[in-house]
């Protein structure tokens, strides 16, 4: 798999820091996203995961330093689930076809619209959910619509804020095999998460962000119990297993627990 | 009297005419724009912005009396503008702006009369309109206050969905979101303007709130729940409008009072619905039970 950033930079974000009104929670980030990127931005709750991923976005504005797009970008939004409106009427296929809302001023989707819309969704297998209510769908489900409304916009950087947030482990590992086969599309990922192990098992490379870059790189070189104590404030034990690094939570001296992918 | 005369006795009046397609159009309008009040957690706006617009009428009284509908238009629009951007503040709530600027402008109102006394229209049929005394000037704004908000709608759909559902994605996405924001305050701020001088406040916020409630319960579709909500306003006006006529009640009081009880009728239908739902759902249960279908639990 690669993913590791070696092709061109698409999006560079040079020293920047970034906040909500009085509060900086970010500071002086350096992150070079390329063409071939597939990254997970790994830290604690309040380390500025998500006001990166906006800063990537566009929709927060750097307060010192630079973001700079190349202009051929296309970038498509995956949010958080938490953060989802579930009372609002909108039933699958009106949700997906918002991604075209700048492309086609009627209200009702054109032929060639509805052909994508229905394609996307087959794509993504909820193609005979479309005519359902958006809270009548399961977690994964809800995921891969909001996947599905990002592709219609045709991206070459699909950002997702926690995918793998509050879904079973089977819905998880499916999740991850899925964006791992847009990304071998050709479709750069970042994409955050606290799911460390999973990320070291699926993600080719992962930074760790705890209002600054704390580091970057394979799972192997960031998945130390170094850096995750720089980034999480506390120390965790990182076992090697077939290879592959697992993290073991035996913060404060509790009880151990193994979550391995 | 049998049905037919009911229904067409008072259309030999022409009051009556004129108040019956104000009252129709009026609650067929709210009803449209009401889906995007109440989906934006905006409910509040209505009242509010009814008050604001007295400090409006009061204010251009001072200036120009004949031209108090502009006057207080003009002051309703930057009020409405105004509750947009504070309301999109950070720590300020969209019903706190409304509170704030919707009753300092009122009581600007209270004080320049107060002070100043009426060159105009009476307070109260400025701020409370009469159904029965419609000019025709009042029905030319308000068929083209509809109009525009109907081409908004079908035009400016797709935005108007994506910035209601998710401001941040929608900007994201290339969409103006402030842009389109604002061109909905200001159609809010026109459709107060112009159904509030015919029916009155009560019935401008209560019309807001109602047929798009109403409508919520009834569908989980987005373009349905428009269609279904404009239709319930208009339905209310109608029928609000004989009501009035028959029960000698004032008109904007009845088209109020018909929206509650449609709307206790949606919310019993939907309690009967949930709990026949919830019951059918069991009896499955059970069945699946008896008949040995459910996994075992082992341990």
């Amino acid at each position: 798999m690669t993913g590791t950033g070696v092709g061109r930079v698409i999006l560079d974000v040079a020293n920047a820091s970034a906040g909500y009104d009085e509060a900086l929670v970010l500071h002086n980030v350096d992150f070079h996203v390329h063409e071939d990127q597939f990254t997970g931005i790994v830290g604690p709750s309040g380390a500025g995961k998500t006001t990166l991923l906006r800063l990537l976005l566009g929709v927060v504005e750097p307060r010192t330093g630079s973001v700079t797009r190349e202009p051929d970008v296309r970038v498509a939004y995956v949010p958080q689930l938490e953060t989802v409106n579930w009372d609002f009427p909108i039933t699958v296929d009106e949700c997906v076809l918002m991604a075209r809302t700048e492309q086609r001023k009627l209200p009702w989707a054109s032929p060639s619209e509805k052909k994508k819309v229905a394609d996307v969704l087959e794509r993504l297998g909820i193609a005979d959910l479309a005519q359902r209510h958006i809270r009548a769908l399961s977690g994964g489900q809800q995921q891969r619509m909001f996947i599905a409304r990002a592709l219609l916009r045709e991206p070459n950087l699909l950002l997702l804020d926690e995918p793998t947030s509050g879904v079973d482990v089977n819905t998880r590992h499916d999740m991850l095999h899925l964006l791992s086969d847009l990304h071998d599309d050709g479709i750069s990922i970042v994409l955050t998460t606290h799911d460390l192990n999973g990320m070291a098992a699926h993600l080719p490379h992962l930074m760790c962000v705890n209002g600054t870059v704390v580091a970057e790189g394979t799972p192997a070189e960031v998945i130390t119990s170094d850096v995750l104590e720089h980034t999480f404030g506390a120390r965790l034990e990182v076992l090697q297993h077939l290879g592959m690094p697992i993290v073991i939570d035996d913060y404060a001296g509790r009880p151990t627990t193994v979550v391995a992918s | 009297m049998n049905v037919l005369d009911t229904i067409f006795a008072p259309l030999a009046y022409d009051f009556f005419d004129r108040g019956l397609i104000v009252a129709t159009i009026s609650g067929a309008l709210l009803g449209l724009i009401g889906v995007y009040i109440t989906l934006r957690g905006m409910s509040y706006i209505g009242h509010g912005l009814s008050h604001a617009v007295f400090g409006g009428f009061a204010a251009a009284q001072l200036f120009a009396a004949q031209f108090y509908v502009i006057g207080a238009g003009l002051w309703g629009i930057a009020s409405a503008l105004a509750i947009n951007v504070v309301s999109r503040k950070q720590r300020i709530g969209a019903d706190a702006a409304i509170g704030v600027i919707t009753t300092g402008s009122f009581a600007l109102g209270v004080a320049l009369l107060t002070k100043f006394g009426s060159r105009g229209p009476s307070f109260d049929s400025a701020l409370f309109g009469s159904i029965l005394g419609i000019s025709t000037f009042q029905i030319w704004g308000l068929l083209a206050v509809a109009v525009l908000t109907l081409l908004m709608v079908v035009f400016r759909y797709r935005a108007l969905m994506f910035t209601t559902f998710d401001p941040d994605v929608a900007d994201a996405s290339g969409v103006n979101v402030s842009r389109t924001d604002a061109m909905l305050m200001i159609v809010l701020s026109l459709t107060i303007l112009a159904t509030l001088t015919v029916i009155g406040v009560t019935l401008v916020a209560a019309m807001l709130v109602i047929p798009a409630v109403v409508a919520r319960m009834l569908t989980n579709s987005f373009s349905k729940m428009l269609v279904t909500s404009a239709a319930i306003g208009a339905g209310c006006g109608f029928v609000g409008m004989y009501l009035s006529y028959y029960a000698g009640v004032p008109s904007g009081t009845m088209i109020v009072l018909t929206g509650s009880v449609v709307f206790a009728l949606a919310l019993s239908l939907r309690s009967i619905r949930s709990a026949v739902n919830r019951r059918s759902h069991t009896a499955d249960a059970q069945a699946q039970s008896v008949q040995g279908k459910k996994m075992p639990v082992t341990f």
